[in-house]
């Protein structure tokens, strides 16, 4: 019970939906403070809901989410507001307004009645739009920034609210690459300095896994898994996650792959030291079945060999190759057409592979 | 160092664009006011009996003394015909003209910035239909009971026939998401309104119904001292109670979810939005008939003059911008074929309607 009130941010068996029909049930989750978690699963697993219910914009159909000990559903309009910042996935169109005026509607539940903002909230809306990065784009027109720079200010407009927790709804979606990262660089450096809480639901696996605390899994009306980056992206979970009907998705590294082409062995890839990857994939474009060894397990191109491959000769990690190993390997590259081989030279310890090489006709200078 | 130099200059440039920009609302401002009284003045001199400024001006002067005021502008060489003209019938109209033009054009701001749709308004959703029919109603009901029509009655009859239609409206819309058929039902609601005041008005024998004909194709005509004040008392507070909305209203340009996050009550929010606009156009209805155009085309031409979307310009531009719009075609409608009136709402829609279209191209060009 006392270790509990020590969490800054904690969701109690929220059950979330609309109309009383459960999207996602039972979801429980602490944070403290400066943590970032992120939400991954399928199309409609009910991220959304979750995060709206959150944010208090969807009343949760039981359960309790609790910043520093208060409910966020019984707080003030203005005290969540000041606690609280959102970006959402809806379309702003922002007629007749400037990035400035965008990023000045963050100090909403800071003015008066009439709205109008005092000298120390004009330096604060300049100060953020510094950290974004976008105070060049000031005096610009909102409708004439791009996809990447209207997200900016849309973030920027939520850290003008100098909210303790921040909540983001898919927010590096339709953005390219630079500001993804750039995105996500001012968010985990938000929450290293100023302690901000994030909490966002993310579709690139690749970000959420370098940029995640916590790492909550949603799947069949359920928190399928909760843990780190280093926990959720193991063996095939992330593949299970989303039900991969069709090619495979390696957890550790990100990588997503396309499905092997099947059949009877046509070309053998003589491969290894990431050599191998390339060549693997260019044969499952031209859909060609194919064969690659010898590998030792924790080769580099293994993952990939093993996701793409007909078949793969292998021995286990750090394992000599031994005789058993390279007659396979033989045998195999006797029943293709042809041999590719992917090593432009062959160390001491890849003998056998070089014997292959030559044994296909293939003559590459040694390292002995 | 040079780095820094040009720093600096860009940031001298950038205030001094600020404060053209200022200076360039202040002349905006200016402006409106500067033609909303050029307009008032125009349109107590022109009509079938021309009358020249400076004796409007005498009159206006010695307007507060009583008869023996009229007997000193009679000395003057004033007729009291001309005295009776501007104080009876032309200052009591051109002032209602100004205040139901400002109100309209107020009341199609506040649903616009309600539906987030540019081209919202009383008349396109019907609202002013409402009101109209809700009017003949009342009108041919007590007229048949012998009852004398008050201007309390009339308003209130007005407002609940403008709620009325609101609500249907407000019901299509929880069903339809698209803002384009949202206008679509507005529309049909406004038709089926007309078709109903039509008959109530064709079919009611009484021969006093010949006026509501007139009314019910929208006029500023016959417009009393009684109704003025009514009108102005009415719009004068809503009009403050908009300026206290000011705040919510620039929150919701970034949609409702987001004005809902930064500490917005949405339910009250548009409750008393939807209250406020109705009674805006309810108001103007009463009075002057539906009158169509101006609730759309007076915010957008605002906008684009002053090219901002801030609420604490918008709301009192707006209504400068209305009661401009209204005093001018009140002037065409009342001039151009006298002694012969038009309806003021085909003057309005004549200038407004191009402004709609204008509108809708801009926005599809900026996608």
């Amino acid at each position: 019970m006392h270790q509990e009130e020590t969490y800054f941010f904690r969701i109690e068996q929220l059950t979330v939906g609309y109309q009383n029909v459960p999207v996602v049930r039972d979801v429980d989750v602490s944070l403290a403070q400066g943590e970032i978690l992120t939400l991954i699963g399928g199309n409609g697993a009910g991220k959304s809901t979750i995060l709206k219910s959150i944010m208090g914009q969807l009343a949760p159909l039981s359960g309790v989410v609790y910043l520093e000990k208060n409910s966020i559903h019984k707080m003030s309009a203005e005290k969540r507001a000041q606690d609280m910042a959102v970006m959402l996935t809806d379309r702003v169109k922002g007629d007749y307004m400037t990035c400035r005026d965008v990023v000045s509607m963050g100090r909403y539940p800071y003015t008066g009645t009439l709205g109008i903002l005092s000298p120390a909230d004009r330096e604060k809306v300049r100060q953020t739009m510094e950290l974004v990065g976008i105070a060049g784009l000031a005096d610009q027109a909102f409708t004439t920034l791009s996809d990447g720079q209207k997200q900016l200010t849309m973030l920027a407009r939520a850290l003008c609210q100098e909210p303790k927790l921040m909540i983001l709804d898919e927010p590096t979606s339709y953005l390219d690459m630079r500001y993804k990262l750039e995105l996500l660089t001012i968010l985990q450096r938000m929450a290293r300095e100023e302690k901000l809480t994030v909490i966002m639901s993310l579709h690139e696996l690749e970000l959420a896994q370098r940029v995640s605390d916590k790492i909550m899994c949603i799947k069949g009306g359920k928190v399928e898994r909760l843990g780190t980056a280093e926990e959720i992206f193991q063996g095939n979970y992330i593949a299970e996650l989303y039900d991969l009907r069709t090619g495979s998705y390696d957890g550790a590294e990100c990588r997503p792959e396309l499905p092997r082409t099947e059949g009877e062995p046509k070309v053998f890839v003589i491969a290894g030291g990431g050599s191998g990857a390339p060549v693997y994939r260019r044969l499952q474009r031209q859909g060609i079945p194919f064969a690659t060894g010898i590998l030792q397990k924790n080769d580099m191109d293994y993952p990939v060999a093993e996701k793409l491959a007909v078949r793969v000769v292998c021995v286990d990690a750090f394992a000599e190759i031994d005789e058993t190993a390279e007659q396979e390997a033989l045998e195999v590259m006797h029943g293709c057409d042809s041999v590719i081989c992917a090593l432009e030279r062959f160390a001491a310890l890849n003998a056998a592979n070089q014997r292959l090489a030559e044994c296909a006709g293939i003559n590459i200078g040694g390292g002995r | 160092m040079h780095d820094l130099f040009s720093d600096r200059e860009i940031q001298i440039e950038m205030k001094r664009l600020k404060e053209n920009k200022m200076s360039y609302r202040w002349l905006g401002f200016v402006l409106l006011v500067l033609t909303t009284l050029a307009l008032i003045a125009v349109n107590l001199c022109m009509g079938s009996v021309k009358i020249p400024v400076d004796q409007v001006w005498q009159i206006l002067v010695n307007a507060g003394k009583d008869m023996p005021a009229a007997e000193v502008l009679t000395d003057v060489g004033i007729s009291g015909t001309s005295q009776a003209i501007i104080r009876q019938i032309r200052l009591p109209r051109t002032l209602a003209a100004a205040f139901l033009g400002g109100a309209l054009a107020l009341s199609g701001y506040l649903l616009q910035t309600f539906f987030q749709n540019p081209i919202a308004g009383p008349f396109v959703l019907g609202i002013s239909s409402g009101a109209k029919l809700a009017v003949a109603l009342t009108l041919v009901g007590i007229l048949q009971m012998g009852i004398k029509s008050s201007s309390v009655l009339l308003i209130a009859a007005a407002f609940v026939g403008a709620l009325f239609a609101m609500g249907f409206v407000l019901l299509f819309a929880r069903h339809i998401y698209q803002s384009a058929m949202l206008i679509v039902s507005g529309v049909m609601i406004g038709y089926v309104c007309s078709a109903v005041t039509d008959f109530v008005v064709t079919f009611a024998d009484d021969s006093n119904i010949v006026n509501l004909h007139n009314w019910s194709q929208g006029s500023f005509s016959g417009i009393t001292w009684d109704n003025v004040k009514v009108i102005t008392v009415l719009v004068v507070v809503t009009y403050i109670g908009i300026i206290f909305l000011a705040k919510p209203i620039g929150a919701c340009q970034l949609g409702e979810a987001y004005a809902a996050s930064v500490g917005v009550n949405m339910r009250v929010f548009r409750a008393v939005l939807v209250f406020l606009a109705s009674l805006l156009a309810a108001t103007v209805t009463a009075y002057a008939g539906p009158i169509s155009f101006v609730g759309i085309a007076v915010p957008q031409l605002i906008r684009s003059m002053f090219r901002t979307a801030k609420p604490l310009v918008m709301i009192p531009a707006c209504f400068l911008g209305g009661a401009v719009f209204c005093l001018l075609s009140d002037l065409i409608a009342r001039t151009v074929f006298a002694p012969v009136e038009l309806s003021i709402s085909s003057v309005t829609a004549l200038f407004g309607a191009p402004v709609v279209i204008w509108v809708m191209m801009r926005r599809r060009r900026n996608g």
